[in-house]
């Protein structure tokens, strides 16, 4: 017959002061692994997101990042001509030729500096990229020093605010407006007219091109086609594809660090779960003694025992998601190496990283109640019931 | 009576007991100099770079190129003794893309100018006696008599298990194409920060294949031979090319290193968070052991009492006893770290200096061990030296 479960649950409740801080010790283990979750997500995220699936991207081959790639005026009139590509409401080609250049801005409100990438896009950016959302100001006017910020790092580096002045090389751009863009990469970067960066940046060709497919089942077919063109020397990859693997290096960065961490976080934990649960098996010896001799089985004294472990780990694991609950949404930012420059993103605590939380909490528990458990079970009757 | 051994006789008492928290502050301590060191690391990255020689760069950013005709000038600037050309390669691994280091092309001038930093100390001998140009080490002749020569750190020769006279491949991302270089000398790095992961190689080489001879350079080394007016120099230089089409931006070599640590941007913050986590955790771990030591205890102190014990040595015997655990436990897993981290060359990939934990991070630990110590045996100290011994021996187990 198994032992009831509120058993344990009054049990656990009964010494509070010990049961919370063992709960809360595991529920800081378990917001930790969720928050690097969270971080590893979020930024994955905001990358997954700035490429969509109905458009292709050509770079210059052998290019790994926007930034170490060509695509030449020439070759980006080549591409733009491909029947394959939608036409606009304008009724101009759906693609958008891009200078894609980092520069080194300094930080707002602390010291240092970053790189924060600058895009130089074509008019028909807007209906190529339709996340794209002007939440603050207007959009720059086309052939004018006029360039619009990414929410996400207007807040994060100097001279960014609306009416102010960025200055590229020799020339002064004015900030017109704010952008978000559903929270991806672009969030992160400074828009303006391309015709009017290139000669001030000093560039004559662009990086990369963007287009929108009039059908995205033709993916496989036009980067064929384009590929084997012999004056493009370019490769097509889905926009979402090439986005995605620009996320890879840091994500499993941030996955490695928050595995290593929280796995030696979780080693603690185990260990105060233990010593927790060898007193309360301790303190309640003859209880135990009386139990086995009423006729319950030693299976049934260790699976109950164990499962109070598991209740006080999901316990700290309830709390270890409160805990983690409110950095869902904080921005923070690091420089992805492999697009280097600065990537804002928001923390996002998604429900499985909590039901990962929860598991893992539950893990605990059952690494720091087993010994316990197994002494419980094995009580020498005869002399715990003799002791007074 | 000895209180010390009274004292370790406690500990002695629940040995599982203590060895479980023990080990869990051993485990948050060791945690916590881990984080402690990646932070430092970063650090010793600054580090590597001198203060009495400056980097010159594009003023927009690094991946702009400044023209090799401002070599001249940068030359003439009083104080400069010399003038090295470092240009970012960016090259990968065709068969292995995951196999990630760093290639710059450099000019001769480099090796001079890093003469104290790196030593060689293997080379292809030459096939004829060769000059080797002026304050360069004579091992160096067959690597200048060749083209595509290359010049690699002794660690990324060993991981990759190449030999002295191989020919191996780099895939340019920035710079199109398949490169090939043959190994031609093998550098030990003099001073840690410096990094054996590298490879170096020709920048006329590089100039003449990848940018059709345009002549651009990724950055200058500046070597002053008067360092103590590095910034006056650096302010020099910027204004030289203040209104031209590549505008310069002159910094100390250790300014330009922090730079890309500036780069990291909120992740030293996010380290510092869970480094505080984890010994908050640990803290609630070694209060929980020490109440349940008080409470098993409580008629025992009575005792004590009785025979004339005073409070505030109760008071003290029980703090002892908390932060022998703490500081035993600290001490072992900041000096775990620091020796577990810097034995394992554990470098992130070529992209940082070999892991490295200062000392300062490691006495930190130990102190914050000891202050979780006085922490987590304060509340049962206070209640035992205030124990009265009625209440103490009336309780009955």
């Amino acid at each position: 017959m198994a032992i009831p479960i509120s058993y344990n649950v009054r049990n656990v409740l009964q010494r509070p002061v010990s049961t919370l801080t063992t709960a809360v010790g595991i529920g800081l283990t378990v917001a930790i692994f969720i928050g690097a979750l969270a971080l590893a997500s979020g930024f994955r995220a905001a990358m997954i997101s700035t490429g969509s699936k109905n458009n292709a991207i050509a770079l210059r081959k052998g290019a790994d990042s926007e930034i170490s790639s060509i695509v030449t005026r020439e070759g980006a009139s080549i591409i733009r001509a491909h029947p394959a590509i939608a036409v606009g409401p304008d009724g101009r080609p759906m693609a958008s030729a891009e200078l894609v250049v980092v520069t080194n801005k300094q930080r707002l409100g602390q010291p240092g500096s970053s790189n924060v990438n600058v895009r130089g896009v074509d008019p028909s950016a807007m209906t190529v990229r339709s996340q794209i959302k002007i939440v603050e100001g207007r959009m720059f006017t086309p052939g004018t020093d006029e360039v619009v910020v990414g929410r996400r790092i207007a807040r994060r580096f100097a001279n960014c605010g609306i009416g102010e002045k960025l200055r590229f090389q020799q020339r002064d751009f004015t900030v017109v407006g704010h952008f978000t863009a559903d929270g991806s990469a672009f969030e992160s970067e400074v828009w303006g007219d391309a015709a009017v960066l290139m000669p001030a940046l000093d560039r004559d060709a662009f990086q990369t091109l963007t287009f929108r497919l009039k059908d995205p089942a033709q993916f496989e077919g036009v980067k064929k086609e384009l590929e084997a063109d012999p004056r493009l020397q370019i490769q097509v990859r889905r926009e979402s594809d090439f986005y995605a693997a620009q996320s890879e290096l840091l994500t499993n960065l941030i996955r490695f660090m928050g595995v290593f961490i929280t796995v030696i976080m979780a080693v603690g934990a185990i260990f105060g779960a233990m010593n927790t649960m060898y007193a309360a098996v301790g303190s309640r010896t003859r209880e135990i003694a009386t139990m086995l001799v009423l006729g319950f089985s030693p299976i049934a004294v260790m699976t109950s025992f164990m499962f109070e472990s598991v209740f006080l780990s999901l316990v700290g694991g309830v709390i270890g998601c409160l805990l983690a609950l409110p950095v869902n949404g904080i921005t923070t930012g690091t420089t992805n190496f492999q697009s280097f420059s600065e990537l804002a993103f928001a923390f996002r605590v998604t429900p499985a990283a909590l039901i990962a939380g929860m598991i893992f909490a539950a893990l605990m528990g059952v690494g720091g109640g087993f010994l316990p458990a197994l002494r419980a079970a094995r009580q020498p009757l005869a002399r715990t019931l003799r002791e007074t | 009576m000895n209180l010390l051994s009274l004292v370790l006789v406690n500990l002695g008492r629940n040995k599982r007991r203590t060895i479980l928290t023990l080990l869990s502050v051993t485990v948050a301590l060791f945690l916590f100099c881990t984080l402690g060191g990646v932070l430092d690391t970063l650090q010793e990255s600054i580090k590597f770079g001198s203060e009495t020689r400056l980097v010159t760069r594009n003023a927009i950013s690094l991946i702009f190129p400044l023209p090799l005709t401002y070599r001249g000038r940068l030359e003439a600037v009083p104080g400069v003794k010399q003038v090295a050309v470092q240009n970012w390669f960016g090259g990968r691994d065709p068969k292995d893309e995951r196999n990630w280091y760093a290639q710059f092309g450099v000019d001769e001038n480099f090796y001079s100018i890093y003469a104290n930093d790196m030593e060689i100390v293997a080379a292809s001998p030459p096939q004829t006696p060769m000059e080797v140009p002026a304050g360069i080490v004579p091992q160096l002749q067959t690597y200048f008599a060749e083209q595509n020569a290359c010049v690699v750190g002794q660690k990324l020769l060993e991981k990759n298990g190449w030999k002295l006279g191989q020919t191996i491949y780099v895939a340019g991302t920035i710079y199109p194409g398949n490169w090939p270089f043959t190994i031609r000398a093998v550098y030990h790095a003099k001073k840690k920060s410096f990094g054996e992961e590298t490879m170096f190689f020709h920048w006329k080489y590089l100039e003449q294949k990848g940018m059709h001879g345009q002549g651009q350079v990724g950055v200058y080394v500046l070597d002053l031979n008067q360092p103590e007016r590095a910034a006056d120099i650096a302010r020099q230089v910027d204004a030289l090319y203040e209104n031209s089409a590549a505008a310069t931006r002159t910094e100390s070599e250790q300014a330009f290193q922090a730079g890309f640590v500036s780069m990291y941007g909120n992740i030293p913050f996010v380290l510092r968070v869970i480094g505080l986590a984890v010994v908050f955790a640990i803290l609630l771990v070694a209060a929980n052991t020490m109440m349940m030591a008080f409470r098993e205890r409580t008629s025992e102190i009575g005792v004590l009492k009785t025979l004339g014990f005073e409070d505030g040595t109760i008071f003290r015997i029980v703090l002892a006893e908390a932060a022998l655990i703490t500081v035993g436990g600290g001490v072992a897993g900041a000096l775990l770290a620091k020796w577990a981290l810097e034995s394992s060359g554990f470098n992130f990939g070529g992209f940082l200096p070999p892991m490295t934990v200062y000392w300062s991070t490691v006495l930190t630990g130990i102190a914050i061990a000891a202050v979780l110590g006085a922490v987590s045996g304060l509340i049962p100290a206070v209640r035992a030296s205030r124990l009265k011994i009625v209440d103490a021996l009336r309780r009955v187990e």
